[in-house]
């Protein structure tokens, strides 16, 4: 199952909300203003950390770029993914879960 | 033809409280109009969205039309697994009591009446998200 | 958009035919809507209009026809809830059209 965020942890309890629910397996997409949850640093970075052992994360480059941050701002362990894999990721998926 | 139709399995998760957006409102309608499709049906509410089904809602004095009442012509439309997340009604300070009572009436079961609304743990509500064909978020 | 006389009285209905205003309506409203439609109420008739209009004040939507045939057998015996009967009261579907002289929207449900 996959799970996509496009808000700011900072805005809203998306990512918390994600990641309360995701099961072992499941993936986890970063984009648009979502990607702030992907960076180092921030107040979210352990629990991005400690999800990581269960969950695969990824980050939108185009979106990360877009907002002036780089990929090696980014957490250990998040994948980065093009456009291309985004569309991987929904077509492998058996359903899709948008945390608006 | 119908009898050929694959019954497939629609979660929608609502997580936003009624009025301060149109999400609530939005999906309720949703479920309505897609309630004459014979699909196997949940509705899941889980953070700010357990607050739609909070009961004694009265909106004379904002203007807006009051669905809550909507919810409880649900059980007519065959809507009958409502789902709400313990962690998100404790986190607010919510118990059972504080929600309407939703029921419908069981055909299998001489049309007895009974409760839609089960409250359950993020892990079984993490399992429900996971069986579903589609999940259609609010 | 457009409009009827009612007793003298201007009402409003929408590109389809049902009330802008919900709060107008009265029944010679209802029966000049079932005219247009050449369709004269009959107590028949009546019975299932207030049956909308009393499930729309407790739910707040106008029932889907399944819904509708379902409670009105219930609520009026099974002679009554079954689609044979609702059309020959109301040809043009027994909520769409019903809804409409009840002055209530167009069911939710109905495509």
């Amino acid at each position: 199952m996959l799970h996509t965020i496009n808000k700011s942890p900072f805005q809203t309890n998306a990512l918390e909300s994600c990641l309360r629910f995701a099961r072992s397996g499941h993936s986890v997409l970063l984009f648009e203003d979502g990607i702030y949850a992907a960076l180092k640093n921030t107040r979210f970075e352990s629990l991005v950390k400690s999800s990581l052992t269960d969950v695969k994360i990824y980050v939108l480059v185009a979106d990360l770029e877009a907002r002036g941050m780089r990929t090696d701002n980014i957490i250990d362990g998040i994948k980065t993914a093009e456009y291309g894999d985004f569309v991987d990721l929904v077509a492998n998926n058996k359903s899709v879960q948008a945390w608006l | 033809m119908e009898d050929e139709e694959v019954i497939k399995k629609f979660l929608y998760l609502n997580r936003k409280a009624p009025y301060g957006s149109i999400y609530a409102l939005e999906s309720l309608e949703v479920v309505l109009i897609g309630a004459a499709f014979d699909q196997n049906v949940s509705l899941a509410f889980i953070d700010d969205g357990v607050y739609q089904l909070k009961k004694d809602q009265s909106t004379d004095g904002i203007g807006m039309k009051n669905f809550s009442s909507t919810y409880r012509a649900l059980g007519d439309y065959d809507v009958n697994k409502i789902y709400v997340d313990k962690d998100s009604m404790d986190e607010r300070g919510l118990t059972i009591d504080d929600l309407m009572n939703l029921t419908y009436e069981d055909e299998d079961d001489d049309y007895a009446e009974k409760p839609s609304i089960s409250i359950l743990t993020s892990e079984k509500i993490s399992a429900l998200m996971e069986e579903q064909d589609v999940i259609l978020s609010f | 958009m457009s409009t009827i006389e009612v007793n003298g009285k201007a009402v409003e209905l929408d590109e389809e035919g049902y009330l802008v205003n919900l709060s107008e309506w009265n029944e010679d409203i209802g029966k000049i809507l079932a005219t247009q439609d050449e369709i004269e109420l009959t107590d028949g008739h009546w019975e299932v209009i207030t049956f909308l209009r009393d499930y729309y004040d407790e739910y707040q939507i106008a029932p889907a026809v399944r819904v509708l045939t379902k409670a009105i057998g219930k609520k009026l015996g099974k002679e009554k809830g079954n689609s044979k009967y609702l059309y020959q009261l109301f040809p043009y579907g027994p909520a769409k059209q019903a809804c409409r002289f009840a002055g209530l929207p167009k069911p939710t449900g109905c495509v």
